[in-house]
């Protein structure tokens, strides 16, 4: 396959040595130099004395313009240094790392200088190699470029998104299920301040963002709506929307906001609380109501109508619990909500008795304190505290619980009894939990070690996408869509789709609605990359995309299931690459077991052709070679890091970055094993729940595989300890070079590898 | 006031609160305790405490009126104002311990034995008869403030000490016979009078 592609444009590659930065006082440039004509026949080798300079970038765009290169190997400092230098258009560029990977990394003394020069040899080897087999990207020629924006869900969250993206200048389409706007939020009384002096309730401002939003000529509002089917890609998503009428429009979207929003936990499930045994039991979503009804006046009770003398808000009511089918997180806005409602009472007659029950008071956001403070003024009372149970008495209720800080069982007696039930997302299916033929098969065969897979519900899909992985958008933990809260929000497992407000994570409306200015800009921000043919987050920018030679593939549907970002569809049993869901991990790449999956920049070869290129030293020179795949975003990084500050490490190693674990083919470690390599040390970033992968199961995938890789090894009669998979942080500045060490003690410990030819 | 001395109050309710606030020095910042107990581990007495003071504010809002006024734990509080300059809600914790203990001694609820109440009633009826400490009398009357017995054996203990405070005439002996004082005295106790006047009045009202 890649003879085809390199026939399509004659190569010619230009390799780069720089002398610059200590690189010619500790290595042998000539030798050098030698290496990449004669070894890896470079058509082209320059030495410079400082290559990133304006003199050296030009003498290589020289060559690029007069000498026809169109195929540049760098041999200076890491892929992640100077890249504004070594910045050429149109050609392939691979990067020798002499800098942090090399001499930074070994001591200067007579004795590590043979180890070192090998080490710089093979490195230089390995980058023409690499450029050899790449091609230069040309872009998504797919590119599609809708501009409207879909937002799904009409409360805060969607109207947000909508109102801020119309604003930009995008036309939106909003679809609400229901037959009004604002949500939740719009059936509230008051909202908790946003803004100084954070003393009182204040205006909800729905009423003003709905008016915003039927104002605007850039918005189509469809109400009693639903999506009954979304397919495509970004910049060309293509979505029937049934509406009140029985008819369906069918309109083409770039990208999508999923503000879907939550539920209230269902307080029937909350026996112990009374709550549907007793009226005058009730969750803050209805004591809302009942204040609306009381419009200013004082709140009356709803079983009998007497105005309300005292009350108790019991917080974290479901919440925060390890208790089987009640919620174990946090829904952020409930103790300030119970604060705003207190004041419900408080403003109107400051003689009702009003006390929230806390097991930890928690009002996050700039003003939180501030209001918690202005609540504690006007007399409301903060117990801390567990409660047990709620009791109807003869007038009212009676609350019992145990007081944390006096330490002992207690009650109180209130006229209503207010509940804090948390948010519980509104995502739709949970595709994970619709068992796929295939996982089946793998559960079968993990035993015991798989996890119990969640009881499918059957739910209403929310946006029944027409995608290979199923109708929504998958979910990381407890409902919620899968993103990283921190490093990357809004972002879904379907490029182009954003998620925001609380189907996202729990919060209130001030968040929800800082929250879905971020999405619709990163909605935008999609349907311009989609536009230029582009890869979004996180390799933001990249022009490859995924190629597979059809002829080869046997239809084994591993790709189209491991996809973390459902990119890729089934097509008459092949798989249908869309280019513009693509985040360029490749997963499918790694998994493909026919190998017919490539990026024209990154692919089985370039990485291949680096391993088996290197000078495999005989079995009696005592030098082995440890394989290092490294993850670009999180282990590369920290093995630079370790460079820079001159932690040493064995002079065996030979690292090669990989764009995700998950991306690793299982073909690389039987042909390293083959080649002779003594180790191989896979690194990849955490997994699991708390994942820091950015692909979000690259590095779940690679670890799967790896487990599998024993029985490969048993095959050539080699032992298990020669290939390891780590999970390692950016942060493991000092421990990534401590793994490549003690593989190194462990080859020392059980020997060469027979594989020596 | 002997009303006062056993309202009936509601759990949790506001009611001893408001009572706190409306008598009680500084008795308006009890609701702002956010329960960090930060003054708790700050106190030097803190392990001699009944409750602490965040744990006195918990009681006056949880209605534990009985409690809070006949606990000994504000009269322990030695005003080292540890607690009021570490508290992060700002609240004088220091004064209002001894509001407290004030109001709690004023409704005859504080406990009848306790040392530092002792002292404190001591103190006043020796300093407001002439307006000037006594230091004499106030030695005395300590020693025999268990009975006549023991009064002499506290007395026969500090013999020397007390000599030798005379000798370097840090002890006067003829203040036995009345001691010095303000000039107008009885003007000093019609102020007093009229002060005591005033706050009962005040105490009456907000029954």
């Amino acid at each position: 396959m890649a003879d085809e592609k390199l026939s399509a444009e004659k190569p010619k590659i230009g390799a780069y040595i720089c002398k610059g930065c200590g690189l010619g006082e500790r290595l042998e440039g000539a030798q050098l130099t030698m290496i990449a004509e004669r070894d890896a026949k470079a058509h082209l080798v320059r030495e410079h004395d400082f290559l990133c300079s304006e003199e050296g970038v030009k003498m290589i765009q020289d060559d690029i313009d007069n000498e026809g290169v169109n195929r540049v190997a760098i041999c200076a400092c890491s892929r992640r240094a100077k890249t504004e230098a070594f910045r050429f258009e149109g050609v392939a560029m691979s990067r020798a790392n002499l800098r942090e990977g090399v001499i930074w990394v070994r001591p200067d003394t007579d004795e590590a200088r043979e180890t070192t020069e090998e080490m710089a040899a093979d490195y230089v080897r390995m980058a023409v190699w690499e450029v050899k087999f790449m091609t230069p990207p040309k872009g998504n020629e797919e590119a599609a470029c809708q501009r409207d924006i879909l937002v799904v869900g009409g409360g805060v969250s969607g109207l947000t998104a909508a109102l801020e993206a119309a604003r930009a200048g995008y036309p939106v389409t909003l679809v609400e299920k229901s037959g009004q706007l604002g949500g939740k939020a719009g059936q509230a009384w008051k909202a908790v301040p946003d803004r100084a002096p954070y003393r009182d309730p204040v205006d909800t401002g729905v009423a003003d963002l709905i008016q915003a939003c039927e104002a605007d000529d850039n918005i189509t509002i469809h109400l009693n709506a639903r999506l009954t089917r979304t397919a495509g890609a970004p910049g060309r998503f293509e979505a029937d929307i049934s509406v009140e009428s029985g008819t369906t429009v069918t309109a083409r979207f770039g990208a999508i906001v999923q503000a879907s929003g939550y539920e209230d936990f269902d307080a029937n499930k909350l026996p112990g609380l009374g709550y549907g045994k007793n009226p005058d039991v009730v969750t803050q979503q209805e004591l809302e109501a009942l204040a609306r009804a009381a419009d200013g006046g004082p709140i009356k009770r709803p079983s009998d109508g007497k105005i309300v003398s005292s009350v108790a808000f019991i917080q974290c009511a479901g919440q925060r619990s390890n208790k089987e089918g009640l919620l174990s997180y946090c829904s952020g806005h409930c103790c300030a909500t119970s604060i705003k409602q207190a004041m419900y009472f408080k403003d109107q007659n400051p003689d009702i008795d009003t006390n929230i029950l806390y097991r930890d008071l928690r009002t996050p956001g700039s003003g939180g304190e501030d209001f918690y403070r202005s609540g504690q003024e006007k007399g409301v009372t903060f117990t801390k505290a567990c409660v047990d149970g709620v009791e109807a008495t003869g007038d009212g209720l009676k609350v019992r619980f145990e007081d944390l800080i006096l330490d002992q069982e207690t009650e109180e007696q209130v006229d209503l009894v207010v509940l804090a039930v948390g948010q519980v997302p509104n995502a739709g299916v949970n595709i994970d939990a619709v068992p796929l033929e295939d996982e089946a098969e793998d559960e079968t065969e993990q035993g015991a070690e798989a996890k119990p897979k969640e009881v499918f519900v059957p739910v209403e899909s929310i946006l029944n996408l027409d995608y290979r992985q199923g109708p929504d958008l998958p979910q990381l933990v407890d409902g919620f869509t899968d993103s990283h809260f921190i490093c990357f929000p809004y972002e879904t497992r379907r490029t182009g789709i954003y998620a925001t407000g609380p189907v996202r994570r729990p919060m209130d409306i001030i968040s929800a609605r800082e929250d879905a200015t971020g999405a619709a800009l990163k909605a935008i921000q999609a349907v311009a990359n989609a536009a230029a043919g582009r890869a979004a987050h996180p390799r933001s920018g990249d022009l490859s995309f995924p190629h597979f030679r059809k002829e080869g593939c046997t239809q084994c549907k591993r790709c189209t299931v491991e996809c973390p970002f459902g990119a890729i569809n089934e097509e008459d049993g092949y798989p249908q690459f869309n280019e513009s869901r693509c985040r360029r991990c490749g997963t499918c790449m790694g998994a493909c077991p026919v190998r017919v999956i490539s990026f024209e920049n990154y692919s089985v070869d370039t990485v291949g052709q680096q391993l088996k290129n290197i000078d495999i030293p005989d079995e009696f020179d005592e030098k082995p070679r440890i394989l290092v795949l490294a993850c670009e975003n999180d282990a590369y990084p920290a093995l630079d890091m370790a460079g820079m500050n001159h932690i040493e490490y064995s002079a065996f190693a030979r690292i090669i970055p990989v764009r995700c674990l998950g991306s690793v083919n299982l073909i690389w470690i039987t042909d390293a094993m083959n080649s002779g390599y003594d180790g191989v040390i896979l690194m990849g970033c955490q997994k699991g729940e708390n994942y820091q992968c950015h692909f979000v199961r690259g590095s779940e995938m690679a670890h799967q595989r790896m487990s599998k890789v024993d029985d490969t090894l048993q095959s050539l009669s080699l032992e298990p300890e020669r290939v390891a998979t780590y999970e390692v942080a950016i942060t493991d500045i000092e421990r990534a070079p401590q793994l490549i060490n003690e593989m190194a003690e462990t080859i020392e410990r059980i020997g060469m590898s027979p594989f020596k030819f | 006031m002997s009303d006062m001395s056993n309202a009936v109050v509601e759990k949790y309710h506001n009611d001893f609160l408001k009572e706190v606030e409306a008598h009680v020095e500084e008795g308006e910042w009890v609701k702002m305790c956010m329960q960090c107990g930060v003054c708790a581990g700050s106190c030097p007495l803190g392990p001699h405490w009944a409750h602490p003071p965040q744990e006195i504010f918990m009681m006056i809002r949880a209605g534990k009126r009985e409690e809070v006024l006949s606990s000994d734990a504000m009269w322990m509080c030695t005003s080292c104002y540890n607690c009021i300059v570490r508290c992060p809600r700002g609240l004088p914790i220091t004064h209002i311990m001894h509001g407290l203990a004030h109001y709690a001694h004023r409704l005859g609820l504080a406990p009848e034995k306790q040392p530092t109440r002792v002292f404190a009633k001591l103190f006043w009826d020796n300093i407001t008869k002439t307006g000037r400490a006594n230091e004499l009398k106030m030695g005395l009357s300590l020693y025999f403030k268990d009975g006549f017995g023991n009064g002499i054996k506290e007395a026969m203990k500090n013999k020397a000490l007390g000599q030798a405070m005379m000798k370097t005439k840090r002890l006067n002996p003829m203040e036995i016979l009345g001691g010095h004082g303000v000039k107008d005295k009885s003007g000093l106790h019609a102020m007093l009078a009229k002060a005591r006047e005033i706050e009962d009045a005040k105490l009456e009202q907000g029954k």
